[in-house]
């Protein structure tokens, strides 16, 4: 074949403008693998073409390409990665933001909660205090009772009686401590039962020739009282105390059988 | 050179390899598509229609058949006239096959970069008035060798030797 000759018969034009028939162009296509001549010759067209009709194009459609690869849902890997990072340093941004907001907020919270418990603690410590003070006083109180009393049984005009446990209450104990002069008298009642609802102890004064029993008096609110120590006035010249347990009001006669403790006063 | 290996890259749907292809044919195709619209607007549509068809059909380009520039370009030049068959278009444009490319060029004064603009001004200067109808139809229109001989009312043969001789010419001035 002369190749010269089949150049310039003007088939390789047809050929790129696609004007040759199917077989045609089959004949093309194989001259075309076998001659790079020819070969050349095409690509030389086929760049003249595309030149001229790039020359009648209105612009560069370079801005398609993003809405034609959208369309065709292809990943764009040239815009969307600079994008990404924009993203990704902005979401750190967003991140860290959020995070400090967080923290932040932690914070204040446990701030408050520890204040709180701090208020908590601080009225439970002064409740304590508080009671703490009224126990001090009580003791200061009950003390200086105490010393009051100590005062009292120490006194070398007081004469002490011891009243031992009758029938009723074998292991029932009181004592009388007398001051004849100020004729007033103080029951140790601490080894006495408490008495039952509706009852009391009724403390008497007794002569024995004959027998005559007086009242002295009630030992009213008999559990309120921690000495168990109560005073009372006696203007008798007793012999002998007893104590009976009446109903609360107390009786115009001791009932016998419900003598608690009785002693006699020692003459001396 | 015919990219062969960006070709059969296209055709394994390698996004990059249609990015390549775009940048080397689309201005081209744009042209050919604009040249028989003469629309911008509708010309990036079907131009957009046109590189759809050229990712989804890859495959069925074959080098035994022609040039992949030809067979892209007969994609451009059967989606253009498919418009140009629409009763919209046909009562909107008339009278357009009067215009030819030569129309275009010698209306345009900024070429882009690839192109040779000096080169395409004086060839449209120097050119045949039977070079303007032989390459608007053969080339920009895509009639076959057959339908241009019929149209020209010219002997086959005299078609080949034309284009032989239109071509060349322009060739000649880009070369130089």
């Amino acid at each position: 074949m002369n190749i010269q000759e089949y150049i310039s018969s003007g088939i390789l034009e047809l050929y790129v403008c696609g004007a040759l028939t199917e077989e045609e162009s089959k004949e093309v296509s194989n001259e075309l693998k076998k001659y790079p001549e020819i070969e050349k010759e095409v690509e030389q067209i086929e760049n003249s073409l595309n030149q001229l009709s790039t020359a009648a194009a209105p612009y560069n459609p370079n801005q398609l390409l993003a809405i034609i690869k959208n369309k065709l849902h292809l990943v764009d890997n040239s815009k969307t990665i600079p994008i990404r990072k924009e993203n990704k340093k902005t979401n750190i941004v967003l991140y860290i933001g959020w995070a400090a907001s967080i923290a932040l907020l932690i914070g204040l919270f446990s701030v408050l909660q520890d204040r709180n418990q701090l208020r908590e603690n601080l009225n439970v410590v002064n409740a304590q205090k508080a009671k703490m003070e009224q126990q001090i006083n009580d003791a200061h109180a009950s003390a200086e009772k105490k010393e009051e009393l100590l005062a009292i049984f120490r006194d070398k005009n007081m004469v002490t009686v011891p009243l031992d446990g009758q029938e009723v209450a074998p292991e029932a104990y009181a004592a009388v401590h007398w001051d004849k002069q100020s004729k007033k008298v103080y029951i140790d009642a601490k080894n006495l039962p408490t008495p039952p609802e509706g009852k009391e102890y009724q403390v008497w004064s007794l002569t024995l020739d004959p027998l005559t029993p007086t009242s002295i008096g009630l030992l009213s609110n008999f559990s309120d009282d921690e000495n168990k120590v109560f005073m009372l006035e006696n203007i008798n010249s007793s012999q002998a105390f007893g104590i009976t347990l009446e109903p609360k009001g107390g009786s115009e006669s001791p009932t016998m059988e419900q003598l608690y403790t009785l002693g006699t006063v020692k003459t001396s | 050179m015919q990219p062969d290996s960006l070709i059969a890259e296209l055709q394994n749907k390698n996004p990059k390899a249609f990015e390549r292809i775009y940048e080397r044919y689309s201005e081209s195709l744009f042209g050919v598509i604009y040249n028989i619209v003469r629309d911008q607007h509708l010309a990036e549509e079907i131009l957009q229609d046109v590189f759809i068809k050229i990712w989804n059909n890859a495959e069925a380009y074959n080098d035994s058949k022609g040039r992949f520039f030809t067979w892209a370009l007969n994609i451009a030049r059967n989606a253009s006239i498919d418009k140009t068959r629409s009763k919209a278009f046909k009562n909107k444009k008339k009278n357009l096959t009067a215009d030819f490319y030569v129309d275009i060029l010698e209306e345009k004064n900024s070429f882009a970069n690839s192109v040779d603009a000096i080169g395409i001004k004086k060839y449209i200067k120097i050119l045949k008035p039977y070079c303007k109808q032989i390459i608007e139809l053969l080339y920009f229109k895509g009639y076959t060798q057959a339908e241009t001989a019929e149209e020209l009312d010219t002997p086959l043969g005299t078609i080949k030797t034309r284009s032989r001789n239109c071509i060349q010419s322009l060739r000649d001035i880009l070369v130089k």
